[in-house]
């Protein structure tokens, strides 16, 4: 037994399976639920509603006067009542539909979504090594002093990775429409497969500015350099900054709208969610779908939305890299900005908190656009996607590749 | 007639690529979505009404038509002689009444009948007030009770004593054909 043992590094394993759970279930998915609320109370207050405002903690059930409502904001809790509905109600399997992929097609959605998050990184470092007065006090073994990575998987092809998963989850959608056995479904899911064909290449070449620019696939590393040097579309802080930054900004910023654009049409929301739109298509793809069935596609167009966003966030704006991070630090002679193998524990929880600041800010820029824009024609969508996106794209790598040849990034 | 053409707006290149109507958009979103916050962080929503705290009652207009019910008049007499005229005339079929006789004894003798019987099935009932217009003694009437609620389908159907709970009375002059009504 023991040389079978030894070759395995019991602290990785460990911290690699607290950041998995960590991340994934305790971030991801409560934030999918933050995002439901966030879109129902945003949505209303935009059509001049109030928005579901009414469910808190049930403490009535208890014999209480009233439900608590956290911070006196009503209905942070519907996300939860929602959920509970879900899973209350009557799963309905149509006589018609082919059972097995009917059944496969709502996991072989959010799968993918949550599997693309194990390269985020979103976080710093956390130096647990502060941790082990706490741990010692109550005897257990000391913590080592190596900080931790705050992302799952380290990887150097981090962006490929993503979206060589990301792309996996169209299969879920045409799955769910071949198998509901049903037209309306199925022209969704139809529509959803060459949605995806034409802005997955947009989406592959608008961000390849970004690594000829950085020179990296490392999503982590990526984040490190745009914390010490500005972030690459808003260069107003940061070591080494000099006018070179602003003309790579232009071709930084186009890269950054497509990659925008194209995103919305990856994780299939207004104005591109032909795949389920439901003035056309009664549904969409889930039509035929109910209960925890349906929400599972929920949760992962949701996941989807909150991986894309992180991606945008880590590639353009900086990662979890705190704002006017060195001017912070001079003002207050804290240090606010990662230094490597000295950030203290609550500045990498800050950093964490940054970032999933940042993911919350760009879902509602997400919202905000769903509820603004009217739904693009079958059509228009692909002749947007071929003929203006993609050539965009091209040309945008082209630029990129003429403006380095004067002004490097390092 | 003379033909108008009406032109179409010329729009500049920006407004083609979507560009500047893009912002126009958000901007009216984004506009609609900073007041209404303000206003419910203010705690004054000003277009949505919390129903059940808040209520609209007091600004019924008088012709409101909400659930039919039986009035008396001045002397607490039942007006309703049973004729079953608003029976037959209910579109959705849901009044049914059991006529009954008044005892001679009764200073009312001279009436004749009056309802046994009287029930009207608000799940049925459609508030359409094609009673209260058929009624010749003008015993029926829509009042402004709309929150009709029950927890059985029996409980939704409102018996004679419920509907003179609700009814009350009426007294004066009741114009029925009033040009409001």
């Amino acid at each position: 037994m023991a040389p079978l043992f030894a070759n395995i590094d019991l602290a990785f394993l460990i911290t690699a399976l607290v950041k998995i759970v960590g991340f994934t279930f305790m971030m991801i998915l409560p934030l999918v639920t933050v995002c439901v609320y966030f879109e129902r109370r945003f949505s209303a207050i935009i059509q001049d509603r109030v928005g579901p405002n009414r469910v808190g903690i049930p403490l009535t059930l208890l014999g209480f006067k009233s439900d608590l409502q956290i911070l006196g904001i009503g209905g942070l809790f519907q996300a939860a009542a929602d959920g509970v509905k879900f899973i209350l109600k009557e799963d309905f399997t149509p006589k018609f539909v082919n059972t097995f992929y009917y059944w496969l097609a709502p996991c072989l959605t959010v799968v993918p979504a949550l599997l693309t998050c194990a390269v985020l990184p979103f976080g710093s470092e956390l130096a647990i090594a502060d941790l082990n007065g706490l741990i010692t006090y109550f005897g257990l073994p000391a913590l080592p002093s190596i900080p931790v990575q705050a992302v799952i998987a380290d990887l150097n092809v981090g962006p490929l990775y993503i979206f060589a998963i990301a792309s996996l989850g169209v299969y879920g959608i045409v799955l769910a429409g071949w198998a509901s056995n049903s037209k309306y479904p199925f022209l969704g899911s139809v529509r959803s497969s060459a949605q995806m064909i034409s802005y997955e290449l947009s989406l592959g070449l608008s961000i390849i500015p970004v690594f000829m620019v950085f020179g990296e696939l490392n999503l982590g590393k990526i984040a490190f350099f745009q914390d010490a040097n500005g972030w690459l579309i808003l260069p107003l802080w940061g070591e080494g900054l000099s006018w070179g930054r602003w003309v790579l900004w232009i071709p930084m910023m186009i890269s950054f709208i497509i990659f925008t654009v194209a995103m919305f049409a990856e994780t299939n929301r207004l104005p591109f969610d032909l795949a389920e739109c439901e003035t056309e298509l009664v549904g969409g793809y889930h039509t035929e779908y109910s209960s925890m069935k349906f929400a599972l596609f929920f949760m992962g167009e949701y996941a989807a939305m909150i991986i894309g966003s992180g991606l945008a966030v880590t590639l353009f704006l900086g990662g979890w890299s705190i704002p006017f991070g060195p001017l912070l630090t001079q003002l207050t002679g804290i240090h606010f900005h990662f230094v490597p193998g000295d950030t203290p524990l609550w500045l990498g929880l800050l950093h964490i908190v940054t970032f999933l600041t940042k993911v919350i800010g760009f879902i509602l820029f997400f919202i905000l656009i769903r509820w603004s824009l009217p739904r693009f024609r079958f059509d228009q969508l692909m002749k947007f996607g071929w003929l203006f996106m993609f050539e965009v794209a091209l040309a945008n790598v082209l630029l990129t590749a003429v403006l380095m040849i004067w002004v490097p990034l390092k | 007639m003379a033909t108008i053409i009406v032109q179409r707006p010329k729009l500049a290149w920006h407004e083609k690529m979507f560009i500047s109507t893009l912002f126009k958009g958000l901007k009216i979103t984004l506009g609609h979505a900073l007041r209404t916050f303000l206003q419910i962080a203010g705690k004054k929503p000003k277009v949505t009404m919390e129903y059940p705290e808040q209520k609209w009652d007091d600004q019924l207009p008088e012709y409101y038509r909400g659930a039919p019910a039986l009035v008396t008049d001045e002397q607490d007499r039942e007006r309703c002689v049973s004729c079953q005229l608003c029976e037959f005339i209910c579109p959705p079929k849901a009044i049914k009444i059991t006529p009954g006789e008044i005892p001679s004894d009764d200073p009312w003798a001279k009436v004749e009948k009056r309802p046994k019987e009287f029930e009207i099935d608000m799940i049925r009932c459609i508030y359409c007030g094609m009673c209260e217009e058929v009624c010749p003694e003008q015993a029926i009437y829509l009042r402004k009770d709309y929150a009709i609620t029950g927890l059985s389908r029996k409980e939704m159907v409102h018996d004679k004593k419920r509907l003179y709970e609700i009814g009350g009375k009426r007294v004066g002059l009741v114009n029925k054909w009033n040009e409001l009504k």
